[in-house]
């Protein structure tokens, strides 16, 4: 079992002149599950986009630790799994074809494909796997997004609007995972849903933040 | 591990391109295209072997620009740059695209070759090994230029206009010398007398890739 | 900039400025204030005090912009991208007169306002750069973004730059002295014969022009400041 912890220190993002948060600073262990929550607008993506290291903060520092000792970029790759509506599947591929190419990237053995198999029946896109991704409906896509994110069973999952575009069995799908993903990792996810924000142990408001001074 | 990656990156590349024919379709009309206006253009008449040489790489340049900037505002414009961004490095990804935008390019100054050899007659190449080695260092040259280019404007709002007004300053010098040594193929030089030219293009490309690996990151991770 | 440095700067180009264009030339100078006559090139050899320093700054600007650029890209701090963009708006002015001034000296000298001469091929690429700089900058809204891609592009473009003075010769003879094919052969263009008064005068006015540029750089970059800032406050009111 890894130790995985997340520290954002004094996190702070300017764009276009206009600052969006300033000192964001938490830290979560392994075990616990972390929420983000404020209105539209208010920064939770380009927050979770920082934390996952695709995007640069205008000053201050993400730490991702694991074992107590601090993953520097780019090995973080194989420790993080996001879903985000800013995240997309490549539209000419199958669900496998993509599943494939994560696979192939991250440098997966072929133990992964039992597991392929698995998430896409627990997500209920089995039956669509050979189906090119543009002529899904974007419920099953956010699904699909579930898989490729869990693919490689990363510590620290993070989720932007974890039940977006879901159909119930879809919803009740990501919950399974949320809860699964709290006891044997880290969860961190964006959210206004007062169903999801059950299952956080910390909740960060960042409309309590200091914006636009 | 970056080769892997770079390596599957590029597969990806190249079955999108096979699959959706965004470039490839585009490309050969417009060589098609380009090649037909010069044909006409000419007509009965017997222009120099200087301007064959110069209008050779104008429609080399110019289906290079409008071929290579695909790949990375394709990323940009379905939403894929972010799945990209937290798979694996920039090193990887760019090397990849790069691999990519080479072949694309080298095969497509390929056909304008063969097709420019075949359809006009003034222009007869008398040393084809220097012909042949420009078309291959150029296409290289060209690549690596564009690459970087390619993911500086897919951040950018006017795409389209924007690639070539970027890249014709710097692609200048190699284009130069490309026209240069297709002159000298033309004049029956012999090989010897173009190395210069070669080495040229061969450190503008090592130059380029060399740039593009310190800055991709940059571009990139924006 | 000091103050004391602003009048001393005036001073100096005004004086250069009188200098260049009032001591008379004459066949065997005898006093200091006068310029020996160059055949071929007669009183139109005046502009070499104008053109090569405003040239040199030129060179000189589009050097500091890509520094910045890349502070901006180590730091990112926007106000190097801010220095950046000034030295870029200077340099385009100055390489505008640097052409300027150099079409006009190749008419009377070469004959045509364009010969496609090595130099002034570069000095064509250095405004073409200049112009897509601009052009890139105007297509990006957001500051930081603008202000990453730009840097990275004026790398991109200087480290082309050296490749020109390897290709250019290649391509075309040249017509500046100390260009290949000149009879004086590959000699930089400063051991063109010039009697000493005039070379104190041509250095004093490289000096000059140089100061100049650091002059309105420094006016320049205050402006960008205090705009940024009133931009940034209307935005928030």
């Amino acid at each position: 079992m890894k130790m995985l912890t997340l520290k954002s220190d004094h996190i702070t993002k300017i764009y276009n002149r206009k600052t969006i948060f300033k000192n964001v600073t938490f830290s979560v262990n392994e075990g616990n599950a972390f929420a983000i929550t404020g209105k539209n607008g208010s920064g939770k993506s380009t927050l979770l986009k920082i934390l996952c290291g695709v995007l640069s903060p205008s000053s201050g520092t993400v730490s991702l630790s694991v074992n107590d000792q601090q993953v520097l970029y780019p090995e973080y790759y194989p420790h993080i799994g996001l879903v985000s509506p800013y995240l997309n599947m490549y539209e000419e591929f199958s669900a496998e074809e993509n599943l494939q190419f994560i696979k192939k990237i991250r440098g997966l053995d072929s133990s992964a494909d039992s597991f392929t198999e698995e998430l896409l029946k627990e997500f209920g896109i089995y039956d669509h796997r050979k189906k090119e991704v543009r002529n899904y409906s974007s419920g099953m896509k956010q699904r699909l997004k579930y898989c490729a994110a869990l693919l490689h069973n990363p510590p620290l999952l993070v989720l932007d609007e974890p039940a977006s575009n879901l159909d119930e069995y879809g919803i009740e799908a990501v919950r399974n995972r949320m809860h699964l993903q709290k006891q044997k990792g880290v969860l961190l996810f964006a959210t206004n849903d007062k169903d999801d924000l059950r299952f956080a142990d910390t909740i960060l408001d960042i409309r309590q933040l200091n914006i636009g001074e | 591990m970056i080769l892997q990656s770079s390596y599957h990156i590029f597969v990806k590349e190249f079955i999108s391109e096979f699959r959706t024919r965004y470039a490839l379709n585009a490309l050969l009309m417009f060589v098609v295209t380009t090649l037909s206006i010069n044909l006409f253009s000419i007509g009965h008449d017997s222009p120099t072997q200087e301007i064959l040489s110069g209008t050779l790489w104008i429609v080399i340049f110019f289906s290079a620009m409008s071929g290579l900037s695909r790949t990375f505002v394709a990323e940009e414009e379905r939403g894929t740059s972010l799945t990209l961004r937290l798979l694996t490095d920039s090193t990887s990804v760019y090397t990849g695209k790069l691999i990519y935008n080479f072949i694309l390019i080298f095969v497509l100054s390929i056909i304008i070759a063969i097709a420019y050899l075949l359809l006009i007659k003034e222009f007869s190449v008398k040393t084809y090994s220097i012909f042949w080695l420009t078309i291959i260092l150029g296409s290289a040259g060209l690549a690596s230029a564009s690459t970087i280019l390619a993911a500086i404007i897919a951040k950018a709002n006017t795409k389209g206009t924007l690639f070539p007004v970027l890249a014709f300053p710097i692609l200048l010098p190699l284009l130069l010398t490309c026209i240069n040594a297709t002159k000298l193929s033309v004049d029956g030089a012999f090989f010897s007398e173009a190395i210069k030219e070669f080495q040229i293009l061969i450190s503008f490309a090592i130059v380029m890739v060399t740039t593009s690996l310190l800055v991709f990151d940059f571009v990139w991770k924006d | 900039m000091k103050t004391w440095l602003k009048i001393a700067v005036s001073i100096w180009i005004t004086g250069i400025i009188i200098a260049g264009i009032s001591f008379p030339m004459v066949r065997v100078p005898e006093t200091w204030w006068q310029f020996p006559l160059i055949p071929g090139l007669e009183e139109k050899a005046r502009n070499i005090i104008f053109h090569v320093p405003i040239s040199w700054a030129t060179v000189v600007a589009f050097v500091m912009s890509m520094i910045y650029g890349v502070l901006y890209l180590r730091k990112k701090d926007i106000d190097y991208d801010l220095r950046s963009v000034s030295s870029a708006g200077l340099g385009l002015l100055l390489c505008v007169l640097a052409t300027l001034t150099g079409a006009i000296w190749a008419k009377f000298n070469w004959g045509s306002f364009w010969n496609w001469d090595p130099r002034q091929t570069s000095i064509f690429i250095l405004l073409l750069i200049y112009g897509a700089y601009f052009v890139l900058r105007s297509a990006i809204d957001e500051e930081e973004r603008r202000a990453t891609l730009s840097s990275v592009y004026s790398i991109l473009a200087g480290v082309t730059v050296p490749f020109f003075i390897f290709v250019m010769p290649r391509i075309m003879s040249g017509l500046h002295p100390g260009s290949l094919g000149d009879e004086q052969g590959n000699l930089p263009v400063l051991e063109f014969k010039m009697a000493t008064n005039m070379l104190i005068v041509f250095f004093a006015s490289l000096i000059g022009f140089t100061l100049l540029y650091f002059w309105m750089y420094s006016l320049k970059i205050r402006t960008m400041r205090i705009e940024r800032q009133i931009q940034h406050e209307t935005e928030i009111n």
